[in-house]
């Protein structure tokens, strides 16, 4: 399945949760906001979250330096 | 030389967005500036040659040399006088604008005197290292119906983040908790570069902006992420208002969570116990710590050990940490921030 990520074109084969999207791109899940087709996802669903063909997910991770 | 409101500010107030009112508002206008590093000092500028009226800087650091590659109210001369950063950016301030009134607080924000220092301001500014002070901002924003605007930077990477208490999501509403240190990178850590931190106070200043004019509507929702190194900027839009105080419940400014300092009775120390009670991966925090340049003379299984300047660090697996050289709560947490992070 092709999904957009951060605005860019992703293939995915499989099935994908959340979770496993942020051990692939390798993201603290502890420090992201994550929406998928715009309704914010939080932690605790990460996991039960499943992503279909055509999602649009952005992933900000949080910074505190400044 | 009498030097004319009018003149100072005409290419802002030519502005649709600012005009004669604008500029009015902005005048009477009050923002804290909560961290005076380089997102704080970036802002500041910012603000104060906009024309706010009152500006407080609230800081517990002084200037140090590795400041200077993107602290752009500090130079040399700080930092061989070793002063405060919040008096260093008021004194330079001052010759860029003295209409604007501009207070120097040289202390560490806590929940004892949080509500002192930010009472009586119009808006909270982040100019903070750690997400601790930030959780303990979110709480006092709500608490006080002050907006305050997240703002932070590490690495290649800016965050800023609106929040207007009772109609946007707070800071909570995407993350429930500080991230455990051993993965939120420092800029001691992680570096910074320079120009992120210009984005990131360019984006905060604006959104500030925007408040104090009373351009609600314009306000940008959620969290704006920028990559200054790939020149990317991502959005999440969280729906507000939030609910994550609806039954008043402050944590951190009751002090049920959060990070606690105490001074250690008779042995110049100070004992630092993180909010988070995940363990720490040590070999991993010290390999992070070496890149730094960090002295580390023991390094076990049970503790890491370093020296900063005339401080020794004492980090424990469970992100426990005593601070030798001080019984100073602010140098403390400061440091602690600085290396470990939070």
């Amino acid at each position: 399945m092709k999904i957009m990520l951060n605005g860019e074109e992703r293939t995915l084969n499989g099935e994908w949760s959340l979770t496993r999207l942020m051990e692939e791109l390798q993201l603290p899940p502890q420090r992201v906001a994550v929406e998928v087709n715009r309704q914010l996802v939080t932690r605790a669903c990460f996991g039960q979250t499943l992503l279909h063909e055509g999602d649009q997910v952005e992933i900000v991770t949080l910074v505190g330096g400044g | 030389m009498v030097v004319y409101h009018h003149d100072r500010y005409s290419r802002q107030i030519r502005l649709a967005q600012v005009g004669e009112a604008g500029q009015k508002k902005l005048r009477s206008a009050g923002v804290v500036v909560v961290g005076c590093g380089a997102l704080g000092s970036v802002l500041s500028d910012l603000l104060v040659r906009a024309g706010v009226g009152r500006l407080r800087i609230i800081d517990r650091d002084f200037v140090e040399l590795s400041n200077l590659q993107r602290q752009v109210l500090f130079d040399e001369v700080d930092v061989q006088q070793r002063l405060p950063k919040s008096e260093a950016a008021v004194r330079k301030l001052n010759h860029i604008n003295t209409e604007v009134q501009l207070d120097a607080v040289v202390d560490d924000l806590n929940r004892g005197n949080v509500h002192a220092l930010l009472h009586g301001y119009d808006l909270i500014a982040d100019g903070t290292d750690n997400f601790e002070t930030r959780f303990l901002l979110n709480e006092a924003s709500h608490q006080l119906n002050t907006p305050w605007v997240y703002a932070a930077c590490v690495g290649t990477t800016g965050v800023v983040m609106p929040i207007i208490p009772h109609h946007s999501a707070c800071l909570r509403c995407i993350l429930d908790q500080p991230p455990p240190p051993d993965i939120n990178p420092t800029c001691e850590t992680a570096g910074v570069l320079g120009s992120v931190v210009h984005l990131a106070a360019a984006v905060q200043f604006t959104e500030i902006l925007k408040m104090l004019l009373g351009h609600h509507a314009e306000i940008t929702p959620g969290l704006i992420s920028i990559d200054g190194w790939r020149n990317r900027v991502v959005r999440v839009v969280v729906e507000g208002p939030c609910r994550c105080f609806e039954s008043q419940n402050y944590p951190y400014l009751k002090g049920q969570s959060g990070q606690q300092a105490i001074v250690m009775c008779g042995r110049n120390a100070v004992q630092i116990i993180p909010s988070s009670t995940r363990l720490i991966p040590l070999e991993e925090m010290a390999d992070k710590l070496l890149a730094t340049g960090a002295m580390l003379p023991i390094r076990n299984e049970f503790l890491i050990q370093m020296h900063i300047n005339e401080y020794t660090l004492t980090l424990f697996s469970t992100g426990r940490a005593i601070i030798q050289g001080t019984a100073d709560l602010a140098t403390a947490r400061r440091l602690y921030a600085q290396y470990i992070g939070n």
